[in-house]
Order: structure tokens, then sequence, then C-alpha cells
């Protein structure tokens, strides 16, 4: 018999395959050699940070002052040399989580509190469509920041910046054996597919002893590991050399993106544009 | 220069589970030797270099790894005299990138950093990686792989080489390119392996072990030589040994 759930579990693996070559592409991404690559890990990231604050910051029925904030992750992917249809496209994939937050807001929210020409528009869908500017925005900043520093690099700038070391630790060594595992995973399923036919063998019933036969692998490896380490004089501690200065460069780049944010944050430029445009005309 | 010395004296190691994997192991390796260490799969080949690296303590007997005898006191002292390069360099390079994996020893022994960052580079030189130095470790091929894992611990600057199986999974030409690089290195070598034709041109001897215990010690192109040591360890004369594919006729 063939159960939907084994087909549910067999594009989970595929699934695995694919967005392991996704997360290879985000690494060969963080490899240039572009002047936002080569700014301090911790600049970037207190920049990113200062940035998801003073976007979540605003009221519910915010949306025009959102809008000059996408000068950020534009700047970030742009300078960064990142291709932009493939960060949109990881925001698709993640968007119905944001969908599902809002998508109750114009059922519950109908006061119409702004008109565009004769049509109301109900303070439901303003908070609904401010939600989703602001996942597009912090989701794609996030995704630029990594794309053009490194996952590793973030890991080293969270731990320079006071995060606990073994947070750190866990995160770079998450990220160093994610390709092994799932590599492993992976090289299973394709010898137990090799030796199924006619939907015999690809039972649920085989994922039980695969998953406990990928623990134990797993365990035996991060004995080894661990072996490898004490070989070469593990005390508990790991060491990582600092490769980044944080200099005038960095500074400049916090003060900067900090004092943009707090402009977007407290004079709402859209509508001095609008002024200042209608103003012209009129 | 006695630092260089490895001995076993009587070596004798049971798991708990009750399986005898060394039963009596004694030899006398000195400065500047080059050893293959070869047998049958489950001969007690990978038990002994678990002692070798302090990972095991010895059951009954001993093993003196340059000045110490191996106990719990001397591991770390062990430790830093032996350079032990692993068969799957995924288990050996567990840093993000190549510097800071060759870094990981010199850091742990205490070295300050401009020190560290010159002993990375010159090892990446020596095994001929230097343009790997910023590539991050998953991204490498096998035979690189294999060249930095043994940079990582030339980079402790060892006395004593170990490694198992060094040209497993290797394409020929990187197989080669191994052998030339660990013909030059002057470190006590033991190998443990099953690429005989690799033990005959690096290690001028040979060690067999089965069962748990060492059949023949002497010249690698003796015992390699030797039909009768060699099927009753579940091994092969080397490729270079046999007979031609071809006309039949021996070389």
């Amino acid at each position: 018999m063939y159960f939907p759930a084994d087909k549910f579990m067999e594009n989970i693996i595929s699934k695995i395959e694919s967005s392991l070559l996704s997360l290879g592409y985000m690494d060969l991404l963080s490899y240039q050699d572009t002047p936002v690559h080569k700014i301090d890990p911790r600049a970037k990231f207190i920049a990113a940070l200062l940035f998801i604050l003073t976007v979540v910051s605003f009221g519910k029925y915010e949306i025009s002052m959102l809008i000059p904030f996408i000068i950020f992750p534009v700047y970030l992917l742009t300078a960064g040399n990142i291709p932009i249809i493939y960060i949109l496209k990881k925001i698709l994939y993640v968007s119905p989580f944001a969908v599902m937050v809002g998508v109750f807001n114009p059922l519950f929210d109908r006061e119409v509190i702004m008109y565009l020409g004769n049509t109301g528009i109900s303070g439901g869908w303003i908070s609904f469509i401010s939600i989703m500017m602001r996942f597009g925005l912090t989701v794609s900043t996030a995704l630029a920041l990594i794309a053009c520093t490194g996952f590793n690099n973030i890991c080293f700038a969270i731990n320079k910046l006071g995060a606990p070391k073994i947070f750190a630790v866990q995160l770079l060594f998450l990220y160093r054996y994610i390709f092994v595992l799932a590599e492993e995973a992976a090289r299973m399923v394709r010898a137990r597919n090799l030796r199924s036919f006619n939907g015999k063998g690809k039972g649920i019933g085989t994922y039980g002893p695969m998953l406990g036969n990928l623990l134990l692998r797993t365990i035996d490896r991060a004995g080894r590991i661990h072996l490898a380490m004490l070989c070469r004089g593990f005390d508990g501690n790991i060491r990582i050399t600092n490769r980044y200065k944080f200099g005038f460069k960095e500074f400049l780049f916090i003060i900067i993106w900090a004092l943009l944010f707090l402009l977007f944050r407290f004079v709402n430029i859209p509508k001095l544009a609008g002024i200042l445009v209608t103003g012209l005309f009129i | 220069m006695s630092h260089h010395i490895v001995e076993a004296k009587e070596l004798a190691y049971t798991y708990p589970d009750g399986n005898k994997a060394l039963k009596k192991i004694s030899f006398l390796i000195t400065h500047g030797e080059s050893v293959a260490l070869v047998g049958a799969n489950g001969a007690g080949k990978s038990t002994l270099l678990m002692h070798l690296n302090g990972h095991l303590l010895p059951g009954k007997g001993t093993l003196r790894i340059g000045d110490f005898p191996l106990a719990k006191e001397t591991v770390h002292n062990i430790r830093r005299s032996v350079g032990m390069v692993f068969q799957d360099s995924d288990d050996q390079l567990f840093m993000p990138t190549v510097y800071d994996d060759v870094a990981f020893g010199p850091l742990n022994m205490g070295l300050p950093a401009d020190i560290v960052r010159e002993r990375v580079k010159e090892t990446l030189e020596t095994v001929g990686v230097l343009h790997l130095i910023n590539r991050p470790t998953h991204r490498l091929s096998g035979g690189e792989k294999r060249s930095v894992a043994i940079a990582t611990v030339l980079s402790m600057s060892p006395d004593i080489l170990i490694m198992d199986e060094p040209t497993s999974n290797l394409d020929p030409k990187a197989r080669r390119r191994l052998i030339e690089l660990l013909k030059s290195f002057k470190h006590t070598k033991i190998i443990a392996t099953h690429d005989l034709d690799m033990a005959l041109d690096l290690c001028e001897r040979t060690i067999v072990i089965k069962e748990g215990e060492v059949v023949a010690d002497g010249k690698s192109v003796d015992i390699l030589n030797n039909e009768s040591i060699l099927s009753e360890s579940n091994l092969e004369k080397p490729l270079r040994f046999q007979g031609c594919p071809v006309c039949g006729a021996a070389k």
C-alpha cells in the first residue's frame, strides 16, 4: 500500500535536498567582495537590528511612513550584488505565515478610516497591508544581511556583541554539519528508493528505523568530532579569531543608518513629498 | 631524541562488551621512522590508533609516546606531540572556515594570534592549499578536505603523525599528490591502511596485526612480498608486486 503520508515524507526529503542547494547558494553569495561584504559583521548586524526595531515600532495603521524604509534592504541587495529575484522568491515562500497573522484583521476591524476617492477602506485592510509591509521589510533585510555577511560571520558578530558563547558555537556547528547531515539523510533515502518496487518498501514503517539509524550515525559522528577536537587541545573553549576591524567606516555606517531610521520614524517623508508635489502643481 | 619514540609493551585492551581487540601488541618505533599498520578489518588497527591519541587507555601493558607513558595524567602532553588525521575529513574539519580550522589547535595551545596567523599560512603553503584559506570547510572537494585536515594537525607542529586511511576516497591524482606530500615530511609517521601500494611508497617498515596481535614486523619490501603472511591477514600483495594483467608475467 502506498499511503499519502509516504508521499508527504518523500516530498519533505526532496525539499530538504533542494533547500540545501538553496542554502548553499546563499552561502556562495556571502563570499563576494563588495563594499557591503567588507563591512564588519557587527556593524551590519546592529544596523539591521535598529532597522527592524524602528519598523515594528509604528502604530498598526501606519503605511505611508513605512515606505521610505525600503531603502535599507534595497541598499544591501544592490550594493551587495545579491539577486533581488532570489530574495523575493524566498520572501514569497514564507509569506503565508504573515498572511495568517493578518488575514482576520479585515474581518474584525470593519470601521472605515480612510477614503480612496469614494471608496472607504476599513481599518482592518489598512492594518493588514501594514503587517505585510513590515513583514516584507524585515524579512528582506534579514535575508540580505545573511547573504552579504554569511551565517558564520553573523554568529561571530552576535558572540562579539555579548551573546553567550555557547549559543554562537551551537549555531556554528549546526551550520557546519547541516550539510553533512542532510547529505547523509538524502543518501539513505536514495538507497532505500533504489530497492523499493511497486510502492513496497516505501511505507511509513521504514522511516522509523531510518530515522533511528540516522540518529545513531549522528551520535557516532559527534563522538568522532569530539575526539578530533580533543586531539587538537580542545578545553571547552572555542577561540575564533577576529578578522574584521570595527573602525571608523563601521561607526559611520551605523550612525548614518541610525539617523536615517530616526528621520523616517518621526518625519512623514511621503506626506512631505506629496505636499511638495501638489504644492508645485496647484 | 627520545621524544619521537613510540613504544608498546604487551599492550592489551578489552572493550566493555568483552571484545578482546588488542591481545598482545609490542613494537618500538623510533624517531623519523615511517611505519605502515596493516591488517584485516577488525584486526585491531583502529583500537590501536585510539590508544596512540590517548582516547583509550591500555588495559594491560604499557604504551610510551615520546617521553610519557600513556596514562590519564599524561594525555594532554601526548596529544600535543601526536597529530592524528582521521579517516573522514568531515570529522576533522569542524570549524566554519579553513583558517579557523587550521588555527584551532595552535590557539588552544595558547599561541599568540599573530604567530598563529603565520603558522596557518605556513602550514597551508606546505600542503599546497594556501588559496583555500578563507573558504568554508564544507565547500571543499575530497582531496582539498584531506589536505586541509593534514594542515590542521601540522599547524600544531607534532612530532608524530598518525593517519587512518589517508588515501581513502581520493582520486588517483590526489592520492599521488598526498603520497608525495607525506614523503616530504620528516615526522615519525604511523599509517593505518589497506592501500598497500602506498605503504610500499611511504613506509620502509610494516607491522601486520591479526586478531589483536602483531604477526609480522619488518621491512615493507619483505613483508608485502610474503604471500603467506599477507593471505593469513586477508591481505593481497601490492599491485606492483602482482603479475602483469595482460601477459601474466610477474614483474
